[in-house]
């Protein structure tokens, strides 16, 4: 039988290749957000968590979503939210990490503070303020370079 | 009373909706910048968190209406939210401390929800504690900073304590919507939340220099939706008006 339906692992292909709105240095599978991809009959169901209950970039992940998919010629297609298991930044990827110092954003440790300045590698960073310019963010600064910086908070 | 679930579903929508409106009030005129992101932070959480519990209490009712519909289409005495979250702002010190003592109350009632027999409500719960939690982090830090702070900010968060301490008794009040909860093993009893929120409000008053007040005397009447204060009408008027004036409107 041929069947014109594209292998979920095509479907996370694609879905890698789209951004996180609000951090475009990183893509939706990196941040671990999508939980699930599958077929139910000829209808495709993606499962998406939110990383955090009040954010708004989920609305513009969703539309973003379905516009990659049906960019690719997906017609039936279903997103489903699912709150438990609560997102972690232990889903972020390896390479979601590099990333995200990389654009300047200290990844998650699980200590409860970056490693270090992603500008200049000091280890030598104090707290501004628990939160940050999104609610997955955190402000603090390099004490020997003096940048201000984000810090991806651990959740 | 309507239907015991749904009374109390709107009592946790209405606590986080209620408070997330006045936290978001400081926005723009918080006294610095970093604390008016906090708090605009804070205010975003509460109503992501909202949106969930309403949504939700919308779908047990089973007539249509939705978290808008239940945020924006009723009135005072339809609010089930404590008293304690529609008290005014009044300086930063008596938002801190009015958060501080939701957020510890808020955060022992979600470790209870996450055992709940109804599945999306212990799914809300492990969503929302994980922001709760951190919340509580700061708020606990502020409160002690400022208690044991200047003698300015030290005297302003003890009339901050003395303000709101009258309204934490109701947060832990048992009635026939909570009997029913625990009946079908959906929700704690909230009295049994006291003995662990008294230990830790103990513990972070010692270290904020701050002294509990004697009397134990408590304004009720929000939960119940029997008797809110003035101040939540005129918050409402507010909140509501522009879906009032310009029913289901959308930009």
């Amino acid at each position: 039988m041929v069947t014109d339906k594209p292998a979920t692992e095509t479907i996370w292909e694609w879905l890698d290749a789209v951004p996180d709105p609000e951090i475009p240095a990183i893509s939706l599978t990196d941040l671990g957000i999508i939980r699930n991809v599958e077929w139910a009959g000829d209808t495709l169901e993606v499962t998406v968590t939110p990383t955090y209950s009040g954010c708004p970039a989920t609305r513009i992940i969703t539309l973003d979503i379905e516009t990659a998919l049906r960019d690719r010629g997906i017609e039936k297609l279903t997103l489903k939210t699912q709150l438990s298991p609560a997102w972690t930044t232990d889903w972020l990827t390896e390479r979601g990490k590099e990333r995200l110092e990389g654009y300047g954003i200290a990844p998650p440790q699980p200590a409860g503070g970056p490693q270090h300045c992603p500008l200049c590698k000091s280890s030598h960073v104090e707290r501004i303020s628990q939160f940050g310019s999104t609610p997955c963010k955190a402000q603090w600064r390099c004490q020997s370079c003096l940048e201000p910086f984000d810090y991806f908070k651990c959740i | 009373m309507s239907e015991p679930l749904f009374e109390f579903l709107c009592r946790m929508g209405d606590n986080t909706l209620v408070l997330g409106h006045r936290v978001s009030e400081w926005c723009g005129v918080a006294p610095v910048l970093e604390e008016d992101i906090a708090l605009a932070n804070t205010a975003l959480d509460l109503i992501g968190q909202t949106t969930l519990w309403l949504n939700l209490a919308g779908a047990v009712e089973g007539k249509g209406r939705d978290a808008d519909a239940l945020a924006f289409r009723r009135d005072v005495w339809e609010f089930r939210n404590v008293l304690l979250v529609e008290q005014l702002n009044g300086d930063f010190g008596q938002t801190m401390m009015r958060q501080f003592l939701f957020d510890l109350w808020h955060k022992g009632m979600l470790i209870a929800l996450q055992g709940s027999s109804h599945d999306q409500i212990a799914a809300i719960a492990e969503k929302s504690l994980k922001e709760v939690t951190y919340h509580l982090e700061r708020t606990t830090d502020t409160v002690i900073g400022l208690g044991d702070g200047t003698d300015e900010s030290h005297n302003r968060m003890q009339k901050a304590l003395d303000r709101l301490y009258p309204f934490v008794g109701e947060m832990f009040v048992s009635d026939d919507v909570d009997a029913a909860m625990v009946a079908e093993s959906i929700a704690p009893d909230p009295a049994d939340l006291r003995p662990v929120f008294d230990a830790r409000l103990d513990e972070v008053l010692s270290d904020a220099t701050l002294v509990r007040p004697t009397s134990d005397f408590a304004h009720k009447g929000g939960k119940s939706g029997q008797r809110h204060s003035e101040h939540l009408g005129h918050m409402l008027s507010q909140m509501q008006w522009l879906q009032r004036a310009y029913p289901d409107a959308t930009w």
